[in-house]
């Protein structure tokens, strides 16, 4: 009796474990992906890169540049990137990175006469960027940086190589999501406390009971697949990033209601550097390679984008 | 000292906003969980068998599964399972869920200090088992756990912050919020520290008033 008791509490028991399991597995990457054109991306979680042509450059000519002479003597080249955004900066479960941001900063390495393989990825949280910069603890940063003046102040900004915009991410099959102004009585979700959420609530675009908000976007996203909300908003390059990861469900609604442009942060006095990597951005935007890095990494959500013009100072 | 100040007064509907949430979510759990939990120690001494199992296999699951699970089972798997509850609401039912297992066990050893001869002399007098519970039994084990039921419900106090984690903005959200305005997140955390001592100050009074009353000689 009591043995059968016991066996009765450990089945049960472990069916719970089994549900709960399911609850942390609910994320986005879970659901399976859309088949042959990107298989791999598909489940989110392995990463491909775009293939475009990121050879090291043979010989590189540019001087004055406290930066590249510490690359040159260390030979190799520190990059600070984000790690959790899927085709912008991501890090899949092997360790490879991969996305929109990580190919850039790849390029610009190969501009510097990197390889790939002497890169060295360092994750720095939004908050310390500018400590990072200045204090030299990497050389440039990629990800999702926005260009502003504040900013301006403590670093220096080649680019922008994207312009970004606070959009909407919708499932595939609601055509009642058109824009900013028809968020009316639809669920909106995005990260706590974030700018984009702020920007919902202060234009009053849907009512505040309608908000809901998780620490990641992955969660948000998990909600709008199981339809708890209707939309998730933020930059568009992030939403761009999901929806690339699942095409067959999700789509961005490609209405822009703000300007974010991206820049690559440098050190404030590197103004040699700063040349050579526009330079670089302005290379590879002409011969394409910027576009074939769109295509095969946010462009697999199937919305283009177009090359923004350089803001030299 | 004048910036800490301003972190408060600043921002002071945010944390009005954030603590008022806390206050909901705690008196509805609160309330929940003492009826579920004392519903559940009644099945766990009741003379049926099936209610006994039941009590006893609700306690060990919920109370061995960490509180997150709970909510992230009721948020994430919940909606695949078609559970269409809100964020609010779904707070509440996990707080509950977890909390009762917790007083069940509190309410059930008050119980056991309830010398069996009083369960024995109310059936003698034939009452029913719901009279003989409720009547006799339960209010004298209410006597002895106050202390031991305050510290269950002061812990769910400080659970609702899990709350933050799961579209509910309560307190636990207001450091997340902070950060992004760029204010000072030491000044924050105190501020919110301050705010549940607050807030658990008439949990400690009720303690205090509630021993006075019912204490008795032994």
């Amino acid at each position: 009796m009591r043995v059968q008791r016991l066996a009765a509490v450990a089945a049960i028991a472990t069916l719970g474990f089994g549900l709960a399991a399911c609850g942390k597995s609910g994320t986005p990457t879970a659901t399976p992906g859309n088949g042959a054109s990107s298989g791999a991306a598909g489940t989110g979680d392995q990463c491909v890169s775009s293939g475009a042509n990121l050879t090291p450059a043979g010989n590189v000519s540019l001087t004055g540049s406290p930066t590249y002479d510490k690359v040159k003597s260390g030979g190799k080249v520190v990059v600070g990137v984000k790690a959790d955004q899927p085709n912008l900066g991501y890090k899949d479960a092997s360790g490879n990175r991969c996305g929109f941001d990580i190919e850039i900063a790849q390029l610009v390495a190969a501009k510097l006469g990197v390889a790939k393989d002497k890169i060295e990825y360092k994750e720095i949280p939004s908050a310390n960027r500018e400590t990072a910069i200045k204090g030299g603890e990497i050389d440039y940063y990629v990800g999702t940086y926005s260009i502003t003046d504040k900013r301006k102040a403590d670093v220096a900004f080649a680019g922008p190589y994207f312009i970004a915009g606070q959009d909407l991410l919708v499932r595939k099959d609601d055509s009642s999501i058109t824009g900013p102004d028809s968020l009316k009585g639809k669920k909106v979700c995005s990260a706590s406390g974030s700018t984009p959420l702020q920007r919902v609530r202060d234009k009053k675009l849907t009512e505040d009971a309608n908000i809901s908000e998780f620490k990641t976007y992955s969660e948000c996203v998990s909600q709008l697949l199981d339809k708890r909300v209707d939309a998730v908003t933020t930059d568009d390059a992030i939403l761009k990033g999901y929806a690339a990861q699942n095409p067959s469900k999700l789509k961005v609604v490609g209405k822009p209601f703000s300007e974010e442009k991206y820049g690559i942060g440098l050190a404030h006095d590197d103004k040699a550097l700063r040349d050579f990597v526009n330079d670089a951005l302005a290379a590879a935007e002409k011969d394409g390679v910027w576009q074939k890095i769109y295509d095969g990494t946010l462009g697999k959500s199937g919305s283009s984008a177009t090359v923004p013009p350089l803001e030299r100072y | 000292m004048n910036t800490f100040l301003h972190t408060l007064t600043d921002n002071g509907e945010l944390f009005w906003r954030g603590f008022k949430t806390t206050i909901e979510l705690f008196l509805i759990s609160a309330i929940g969980s003492l009826v579920l939990g004392t519903l559940l120690a009644a099945a766990r001494v009741s003379p049926v068998p099936i209610l006994r199992a039941v009590g006893m296999t609700y306690v060990q699951v919920l109370r061995n599964t960490p509180l997150t699970l709970i909510f992230a089972f009721l948020v994430f798997a919940g909606p695949k399972l078609d559970i269409g509850l809100e964020y609010f609401p779904s707070a509440c039912v996990a707080l509950i869920a977890y909390t009762s297992a917790f007083i069940c066990e509190v309410v059930r050893a008050g119980v056991n200090t309830v010398s069996p001869g009083q369960a024995e002399a109310a059936r003698a007098l034939g009452m029913t088992f719901p009279q003989v519970t409720g009547q006799i039994v339960l209010p004298q084990a209410f006597r002895s756990i106050v202390p031991p039921l305050m510290s269950v419900l002061i812990a769910m106090l400080k659970n609702t912050t899990i709350a933050a984690g799961f579209s509910v903005v309560e307190a636990g959200a207001i450091p997340q919020y902070m950060s992004e305005r760029g204010e000072n997140q030491f000044a924050t955390l105190i501020w919110i520290v301050i705010g549940f001592l607050l807030l658990i100050a008439p949990l400690v009074t009720l303690q205090r008033t509630l021993e006075r009353k019912w204490g008795v000689a032994r």
